[in-house]
C-alpha cells in the first residue's frame, strides 16, 4: 500500500490525540449510535438473518479457495462483453495503468465514484502528478476532499465534520475547484446537499471519464455492481465515454444469483435501510456494445492485488478478505468510538481496519504492528458482520505475530519475520491500554454490554509474553471483558 | 513478468495448485465445491406470505417510508392520473422513452422529448420531468428495477431530470422478494435498482433527500392484468 499517512504515529499515540478532541468525538459517538440502533432494527426484520450471513460467508470463503479460476472466468466474461481487464500485482502497477488509460483519451480530468480501492492505492494523488484532476463526487467524499482531509468511516467518511464546519469548508473551497458555494450559504444539510448538488452538476454534464470501484463482480457473467444513495454514481457509472474500475480481486463472487445474498444483507447491514437508493448493474459495454448510447462506449476493469494474496496465504488471517465494506464493525467498537477514524492510519479504520491493514502492509511500521492491540476483544465486531469474520481471532493471531516473528507472504514471497524488537509490541499494547483505561467508567459500562453477546473464543493469550500459550491450547477463558481481564493479568506489572 | 501472471502465481502459491484434490495438499477442484450443496441456501426465498393485493400495498407502504410518492389507478385512469401530476408538477416539457405506450400521455399538457442516442446530458437537463415503465418491483424492499426496456429508455433519462414518475403494473411486474426478483433479470442488460428518491446521510446522518438523481420520485401502481 502506497497510501499509508507519512509520518502516522503508532495507533496508541494518535488515538490519545482523538480522544482529547471533544468535537470530535460527540460528533463521533452520536453518529455510531444512531447508525447501531437503526441497523439493529433493519437486521431483526429478517427472520433468516443468520441463514444470510452463514451463506454470504460460504460463497465469499467458496470464492477465496478457487479465486484464480473466478478471476479467469470473470475476465472471459467481462471480455466477451466488450470490457477490457487489466490486472494490477499493487499500487503502483494500478495507479500506472490507471493514468495511462486516462492519458490515452486525451482528458485531463476525472469524475470518481467513492471507491476504498483507489483511496488505498492513493489514485487521486498519482493522477495529480500526471496533471490529471480528480473529482471526488460522493458527498462526503467531496467534504474531505475540498477540505484537504483524510475520511474517518467506510461509510460516512465525513463524519468527524459537523455541519457547522462543512458549511465553512464550502464557502471557502468550492470556488477554487469549480461552481462556488451560493451566497450567504447557512449550515442546514438540505442547503448543504443543494449546494453540492449544483457544484457537482456541471461536472457530471461534462465529464468524459469516470474512474469507480465496485462492491461486487460476478464471475459467471462479467457483470458489475455498485451500491450507492445518491445518484453520483450514477452520474458517473452511465455519462462519460470512458468508465475505469478499479477493484480488489477479492470482490469477485461466482454468480448472478449469489448477489440475492449480499443484496439483503449489505444495504441493511450498511445504512440499516431495506435497500440503499441505487444500485447499478452494468455487464461490459451492455447488449449493443456500447452502440444504444446506453452507457460508456469503452470500460476497463483494473483488478488489483496489492497485499490481497498475501492476506489470502495466511489461513487464519484470510477471513479478512471476505469483507464486504459494510462498516457495521465500526459503529459498534468502543475503541473506534472513542479513537476516530483518522487514529488507524490507513482508508480501513476501525475493527476491519486492524486486521485488514497489518495483512495488506506488513507489520513493518509502527502503526501497523500497533493495529493488532487497537481493541479490547469485546466481540461485538463479529456479532455484527454480515459476512462472520471472526475479527478478535485475527487480531489474536496477528498479535502473536508481531511479539512472536513467524511465517508471512509478502508480495508474494514467503518469509519469516522476526519478533518485534525492543519490546515495540508490549509497548504498543501498554499504550493502547492506558489509552482504553483512561475514561474507565464509560468503557466498562459500554463493553459489559457488549460482552453479554460474544462468542469469542480465543485460543491463546494476546500480547507478547504469553509464551507459554504456544504449547498448549489454552482452556476457554472466562468471560469477562478486556479491562477486567488486564487488570487481572497484568494490572500488577503496568 | 505481466500482472496477470504475477497475481494468479502468487493465488496458486497462497492456495495450493487447482484441482489436485486428494489427500494432503491441494484444493479440491472447483467444479465439486461449486455444487448447490456447496453453499448453504436455506435462507428463505420469501419473507412471509401475502396475498398479490397484499404485495401490492406493502410495496406502497415501502416506497412511501423512503418518500417517494405512490399513486393508484387502473388502465383507463393512467392518461388522466399522469395528466394530472404532470400539470401539478409545473412540468412543462416530459422525456419519454422510444417504446412508452404513446396513449399513457394522452390529455398531457406537457411538450414530449424523445430521448435519442445523440442527447446530451445538457439537452436532458433541461427536460422538466420523465415519465417510464419498469422491469419489476418488489415489495419486501420498496424497490423498481429498470432494464432499458423499450418503456424505460437508457439510463441517463431517468436521472439527470428532477421528477420521475415510473408506472409499475401490479400484479403482473411485482414481485416479493430479492431472489424473485433476481431469477426474473437478465445479467446482460444495464440494470437500475431504485429505491425511493437520491438520499444523502452524509451530513450528521440527517437524511437529506435529492442530491443528484430525481428528487422526486412518483409510482404508479396500476391494477392490471398480468401480463
Ligand atoms: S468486517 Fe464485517 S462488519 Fe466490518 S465492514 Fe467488513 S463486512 Fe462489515
Amino acid at each position: 500500500m502506497t497510501a499509508t499517512h507519512l509520518g502516522m504515529p503508532a495507533f496508541p499515540a494518535a488515538a490519545r490525540e482523538a480522544v482529547r478532541d471533544d468535537v470530535l468525538r460527540a460528533n463521533l459517538r452520536r453518529a455510531t449510535h444512531t447508525i447501531r440502533d437503526k441497523r439493529a432494527r433493519a437486521v431483526t426484520e429478517l427472520a433468516d438473518w443468520d441463514r444470510l450471513r452463514a451463506a454470504g460467508k460460504a460463497v465469499k470463503d467458496h470464492t477465496l479457495r478457487h479465486l484464480d479460476h473466478y478471476l479467469l472466468r470473470l475476465e472471459a466474461a467481462v471480455t466477451a462483453a466488450g470490457g477490457t481487464v487489466h490486472w494490477a500485482a499493487d499500487a503502483t502497477e494500478a495507479n500506472r495503468i490507471v493514468t495511462e488509460l486516462v492519458r490515452a483519451t486525451g482528458e485531463r480530468e476525472v469524475v470518481k465514484v467513492k471507491s476504498m480501492a483507489t483511496q488505498e492505492i492513493g489514485l487521486n494523488e498519482a493522477l495529480e502528478a500526471a496533471g490529471i484532476a480528480a473529482y471526488e463526487t460522493d458527498l462526503a467524499e467531496l467534504i474531505v476532499q475540498l477540505g484537504h482531509d483524510r475520511p474517518s468511516h467506510i461509510l460516512v467518511p465525513a463524519i468527524h465534520r459537523n455541519r457547522a464546519e462543512i458549511r465553512d469548508v464550502f464557502r471557502t473551497e468550492m470556488g477554487r475547484w469549480g461552481r462556488p458555494a451560493p451566497d450567504g450559504l447557512g449550515d442546514d444539510p438540505r442547503e448543504l446537499a443543494e449546494a453540492a448538488r449544483l457544484h457537482l452538476r456541471e461536472k457530471f454534464l461534462r465529464a468524459k471519464v469516470a474512474v469507480s470501484g465496485a462492491n461486487f463482480m460476478v464471475a459467471e457473467t462479467g457483470t458489475m455492481v455498485v451500491f450507492e444513495s445518491e445518484g453520483n454514481g450514477r452520474m458517473c457509472l452511465t455519462l462519460p465515454e470512458t468508465l475505469i474500475s478499479v477493484v480488489g480481486i477479492e470482490k469477485v463472487v461466482p454468480t448472478f444469483r449469489d448477489l440475492e445474498i449480499f443484496l439483503q444483507t449489505l444495504p441493511r447491514s450498511s445504512t440499516a435501510e431495506r435497500m440503499n437508493p441505487y444500485t447499478t448493474m452494468w455487464t461490459g459495454l451492455g447488449p449493443s456494445k456500447g452502440a444504444d448510447g446506453d452507457g460508456p462506449a469503452a470500460f476497463h476493469l483494473v483488478l488489483l492485488d496489492n497485499g490481497r494474496t498475501d492476506t489470502l496465504a495466511d489461513e487464519v488471517g484470510r477471513q479478512a478478505l471476505r469483507c464486504i465494506r459494510c462498516s457495521a464493525c465500526l459503529n459498534v467498537c468502543p475503541v473506534y468510538e472513542r479513537a476516530g477514524g483518522h487514529a488507524y492510519g490507513s482508508v480501513y479504520p476501525g475493527p476491519i481496519g486492524a486486521i485488514l491493514s497489518p495483512q495488506l502492509r506488513g507489520t513493518g511500521s509502527g502503526i501497523d504492528a500497533s493495529l493488532p492491540y487497537a481493541s479490547t476483544l469485546c466481540g461485538a465486531c463479529y456479532e455484527v458482520c454480515p459476512v462472520a469474520i471472526d475479527i478478535p481471532e485475527v487480531l489474536l493471531h496477528l498479535r502473536e505475530r508481531v511479539a512472536q516473528g513467524g511465517p508471512v507472504t509478502r508480495e508474494g514471497i514467503r518469509v519469516r519475520i522476526r519478533p518485534a524488537r525492543g519490546h515495540t509490541a508490549e509497548r504498543a499494547a501498554m499504550r493502547a491500554a492506558r489509552l482504553l483505561l483512561e475514561r474507565p467508567g464509560a468503557l466498562r459500562a459500554g463493553e459489559r454490554l457488549l460482552s453479554r453477546a460474544r462468542r469469542l473464543r480465543p485460543r491463546r493469550l494476546p500480547g507478547p509474553g504469553s509464551a507459554w500459550t504456544d504449547s498448549r491450547e489454552l482452556p476457554r477463558p472466562p468471560r469477562e471483558p478486556f479491562r477486567d481481564w488486564w487488570a487481572r493479568e497484568r494490572g500488577g506489572r503496568a | 513478468m505481466s500482472g496477470r501472471d504475477r497475481v494468479l502465481g502468487r493465488i496458486r502459491r497462497a492456495l495450493g495448485e487447482p484441482g489436485a484434490g486428494g489427500a494432503g495438499t491441494g484444493r479440491a477442484p472447483v467444479e465439486a465445491a461449486a455444487g448447490e450443496d456447496g453453499i448453504p441456501r436455506d435462507y428463505l426465498r420469501v419473507h412471509g406470505d401475502r396475498t398479490p393485493a397484499e404485495s401490492a400495498d406493502l410495496l406502497a407502504a415501502h416506497l412511501r417510508e423512503y418518500r417517494a410518492k405512490v399513486h393508484r389507478t387502473d388502465e383507463d385512469g393512467l392518461a388522466p392520473l399522469l395528466a394530472r401530476l404532470l400539470a401539478a408538477r409545473g412540468a412543462r416539457t416530459v422525456l419519454v422513452p422510444p417504446g412508452l405506450p404513446p396513449s399513457w400521455l394522452d390529455g398531457a399538457q406537457a411538450v414530449r422529448v424523445e430521448d435519442r442516442a445523440d442527447s446530451t446530458p445538457y439537452a436532458l437537463d433541461a427536460v422538466d420531468s420523465v415519465v417510464t415503465g419498469c422491469a419489476l418491483a418488489v415489495a419486501e424492499t420498496g424497490t423498481i428495477v429498470l432494464d432499458g426496456g423499450p418503456d424505460q429508455g437508457r439510463r441517463r433519462i431517468t436521472l439527470i431530470p428532477d421528477h420521475h414518475i415510473c408506472v409499475v403494473r401490479v400484479p403482473g411486474q411485482l414481485v416479493d422478494s430479492v431472489p424473485q426478483a433476481l431469477e426474473r433479470l437478465d445479467p446482460t442488460r444495464p440494470l437500475t435498482w431504485i429505491s425511493g428518491p437520491s438520499a444523502t446521510s452524509d451530513i450528521e446522518l440527517d437524511r437529506v433527500e435529492g442530491v443528484h438523481g430525481p428528487r422526486t420520485l412518483e409510482v404508479v401502481l396500476i391494477d392490471a392484468p398480468a401480463q
